[in-house]
């Protein structure tokens, strides 16, 4: 039997899908209908100083007849009154007891006005407190949300002020907007957090108008750069996701997020260490009713693959992340055309001759001209592979090599200090590589 | 017959029957899935006669859960690989599609549907449905088609016991006797009574109530008991000749077919398809598809008023079928073996069909396919103690499927007149409440 239940810094739910603090989680209205739909849990839509919001407030890249890629926005935080917010997170509470409400906030940097409003949250009968360090637009130009996340040392001390006085555990939500996410991560767990919350949304300009010259959106002749997520996000999400996971100086468990649309997004944010997953994006395209399929995916997956607890899989490709230096340049592997497969787009054809190593044929058959691999030169770099329409037509095939190895870090530790491009070329050589 | 069809080659025969909607490659079935906008409260659902929660199975599709794509569609319709290849989709769930209103071409639901069945099916048919603990009473099931396996399968999820009583050797129905081969396998079928079956539901085949098996003795062993029998009972032409060498009833042409043992199936060099419904275009198609050199289908009134759909009709005509319209046969000619078929003009008069006088012709044809209508089987359904038949249909209660006589329900072809397979499937699921209902008052 297939349990799907988590436990997250002590904030439980009957599985990992929470709604991410954005708009589908903006009422108490949204959040029970989300419950009964089957989300494990909400994070709420940020609660704290007073906003006032614009039109047009959201955009999206389309690509090639898919809708939403990508969804920018600058909705800012919750236009409602703390006082409001908090009592329908106590009535959600009372209605949904195993579900996890989360309530993230963001206020003035100012100890007092923190206190007073963890102080409440934690009345309110919250599982959690998620601290809104992300936001990219409107809040940070008043010194919060990504004002905050930017700044490791900003992000130390208010989580600080949060733990001091909160009894229940606190999520500190991590915005992408920054060179190395492991400083504002540290900064947390100095600040004494229960877990880190990523990614939030990255600045993003969606878009000029070719004939007014306006930002797309336009609110009034102007615009701006706005928040962006949606399925084009998640390898950004997953690398970070997987660098606090990898920290040793972290160590917290994470709730992750960024482009997660389905259940199989979800498990790989699990496999690269996140406890909870959140999502908002995909719940704002087609509706709550997403959860159904991403729980019976995730539960049929486990199933086949006999697992009983996502606590057997977490983390468990994090062993599989190496940096360059450590991977093995004498693995070889070439592209192979399955003739039988190949509909003579010769994508893979003219990608390799323009852009790559210039190692695939057109080579007359049966009147056409079919592309072929010149095993000799090709040198494994799958840019054919990617270019392919035909599921399985190119693969790349692994050439036995007697089990050698050997990666660049080894490699500077065998070759005379500082190297020079003659004694690699020597090396490779040796070794029947050759570069054209 | 006089001159018998032609025999073709081996290749030629499973050419002529080779599907006419092929199983979608996995890469392509995926980009259609993608294509699907996952509308809410789709049109395609409500259109669907089970509503089959459509855009969510192919959403499932899209992200590769496969199992609870076939779930989806399982938990709605039980005899799903069957009506996702046999299904009049242009006029159903596809003629629902949004993409029409959007001027493209609306998604290959059909197709889409087929393709997680046979999945379901390659994968072995895993149960995907916890069956209520058995509660006790005993439902007995007429009729193996598709109405009887829906009404025993959601019966048995449900905690009932249920047997199936088939009259035919082979169970399924028209769904395995009745589809044209080139839209679906009689395999397919079997492999729907095979899943069916591992619900624990008992077949008992060849057996003929009021004959094997007596209607007190059913009484005696089941709680309730559901009518799925059909309409078996092929309507007659009345005219002279109707017995001769070469006369042949559509639904057992159409049988004979699905054998897929073309060189032994009965065939005329010229052949008469008199009606002109769906049945009847099978029949027609299906006897050229097997080398028929000259096939005729004859009709009383026009071509507006065939009860055929329009995809059927455009098949037949690109077979090369030739239509008589506002044709009436008055007589089959011929001495021991059919010869000709001699019919009357019609036309409207004061509203009414009516035959022109002398206005007789003939068309030479050696064999006469009847596809005028089916009937229910009368001398059985009446042994049945106060079961109200009106109109050829036994009459039910629109919403529990209960006839007048409490014990019995009905559902499919033999309470709509003849509808399509996915009707009965929704008929025979619904009487299964129907019956709970009646028997637990829930």
């Amino acid at each position: 039997m297939v349990d799907l239940s988590i436990n997250l810094a002590g904030i439980k739910s009957p599985n990992p899908f929470w709604l991410a603090s954005a708009p589908p989680s903006n009422s108490g209205y949204q959040v029970c209908k989300a419950f009964e739909a089957g989300w494990g849990g909400a994070v709420w839509k940020t609660i704290g100083a007073p906003v006032m919001n614009v039109v047009n407030r959201y955009a999206a890249i389309d690509y090639n007849g898919q809708k939403i890629i990508g969804l920018n926005n600058i909705e800012l935080i919750s236009d409602r009154s703390i006082e409001i917010n908090l009592k329908e997170i106590y009535e959600t509470k009372k209605l949904w007891p195993d579900r996890a409400v989360v309530a993230s906030l963001m206020v003035e940097s100012d100890r007092q006005i923190w206190h007073d409003i963890v102080k409440r949250t934690i009345d309110s009968g919250a599982d959690g407190i998620e601290l809104n360090y992300g936001c990219p637009h409107g809040m940070s130009e008043r010194g919060m949300g990504s004002a905050v996340g930017q700044v490791p040392e900003y992000c130390e001390m208010i989580t600080e002020w949060v733990t001091e006085v909160s009894s229940i555990p606190v999520l500190v939500k991590l915005t992408p907007n920054i060179t190395d996410i492991r400083f504002p991560g540290r900064a947390a767990k100095k600040g004494k957090a229960s877990g880190i919350s990523l990614i939030n949304t990255i600045n993003t300009i969606m878009g000029v108008n070719l004939d007014t010259f306006e930002i797309e959106p336009s609110r009034g002749g102007k615009g701006g750069h706005g928040g962006f997520a949606g399925p084009a996000v998640k390898p950004i999400a997953l690398n970070m996701v997987s660098e606090i996971a990898r920290d040793p100086e972290i160590g917290l468990p994470i709730s992750g997020m960024g482009g997660i649309s389905n259940w199989k997004d979800a498990l790989e944010f699990i496999l690269l260490g996140s406890t909870s997953v959140q999502v908002c994006t995909a719940a704002m395209h087609y509706g709550f009713r997403i959860v159904d399929d991403m729980i019976d995916g995730m539960t049929n997956w486990m199933e086949e693959k006999g697992y009983t607890s996502l606590d057997q899989i977490r983390g468990k490709a994090l062993p599989n992340i190496t940096n360059f230096g450590d991977m093995n340049l004498l693995s070889k592997y070439v592209a192979h055309i399955d003739e039988k497969k190949c509909i003579q787009c010769n994508l893979c054809y003219i990608a390799c001759e323009d852009t790559a190593h210039q190692c695939i044929d057109l080579l007359p058959q049966n009147g056409k001209r079919q592309p072929t691999v010149r095993e000799a030169d090709c040198v494994g770099c799958r840019l054919c592979y990617i270019v392919c329409p035909v599921e399985n037509c190119i693969t790349m095939e692994e050439k036995k090599n007697g089990g050698a190895s050997k990666t660049w870090n080894e490699l500077m530790k065998e070759l005379p200090q500082p190297m020079t491009m003659e004694d690699l070329r020597a090396w490779q050589h040796k070794h029947g590589i050759e570069v054209h | 017959m006089n001159n018998i069809a032609p025999k073709l080659s081996a290749k030629e025969y499973e050419s002529n029957f080779a599907e006419l909607k092929p199983a979608l490659t996995d890469i392509a079935a995926h980009a259609e899935a993608n294509r699907c906008l996952y509308c809410f409260d789709s049109p395609c659902m409500t259109a669907c006669p089970t509503h089959i929660d459509i855009s969510t199975f192919i959403k499932k599709i899209a992200t590769g859960n496969m199992k609870g794509s076939a779930k989806t569609i399982l938990s709605s319709n039980w005899v799903a690989l069957t009506c996702a290849k046999a299904c009049p989709v242009d006029v159903l769930c596809e003629g629902a599609c949004v993409y029409n209103d959007k001027g493209e071409k609306p998604i290959q639901i059909g197709r889409l549907q087929r393709h997680v069945m046979d999945w379901y099916v390659e994968n072995g048919m895993p149960q995907l449905f916890t069956p209520a603990p058995k509660n006790g009473m005993s439902v007995g099931v007429i009729g193996a088609g598709p109405a009887g396996l829906a009404c025993a399968a959601e019966l048995s999820i449900l905690g009932f016991d249920v047997t199936i009583y088939e009259a035919h050797k082979i169970p399924g129905g028209l769904d395995t006797h009745g589809i044209a081969p080139y839209k679906m396998k009689q395999q397919d079928s079997l492999n729907e009574v095979k899943m069916i079956k591992k619900l624990g539901v008992k077949t008992k085949t060849g057996a003929l109530i009021g004959k094997t098996i007596s209607i007190s003795k059913l009484e005696k062993l089941h709680d309730a008991i559901f009518i799925g029998t059909g309409l078996p009972k092929p309507t007659e032409l009345k005219i002279p000749g109707e017995n001769l060498a070469g006369v042949f009833n559509a639904l057992d042409f159409v049988e004979d077919v699905t054998k897929r043992n073309w060189k032994s199936v009965k065939v005329g060099k010229r052949v008469a398809v008199i009606g002109a419904g769906n049945t009847a275009i099978d029949a027609a198609t299906e006897a050229r598809r097997l080398g028929a050199i000259e096939v005729y289908m004859i009709y009383r009134r026009g071509r507006e008023q065939m009860s055929a759909y329009d995809f059927e009709y455009e098949l037949a005509k690109s077979d090369g079928i030739k239509f008589y319209f506002h044709s009436q046969p008055k007589r089959i000619v011929g001495k021991k073996k059919v010869e000709a078929l001699e019919c009357l003009e019609t036309k409207i008069v004061d509203g009414k069909l009516k035959p022109v006088p002398r206005s007789e012709f003939k068309i030479p044809v050696d064999m006469v396919i009847k596809a005028v209508g089916q009937n229910i089987d009368d001398s059985f359904l009446s042994s049945i103690p106060d079961l109200k038949i009106e109109d050829g249909m036994v009459v039910v209660d629109g919403k529990t499927y209960q006839t007048t006589n409490p014990k019995y329900f009905a559902g499919g072809d033999c309470i709509n007149g003849g509808k399509e397979v996915v009707n009965a499937a929704y008929d025979g699921k619904r009487a299964a409440y129907g019956i709970r209902k009646w028997i637990f008052g829930e």
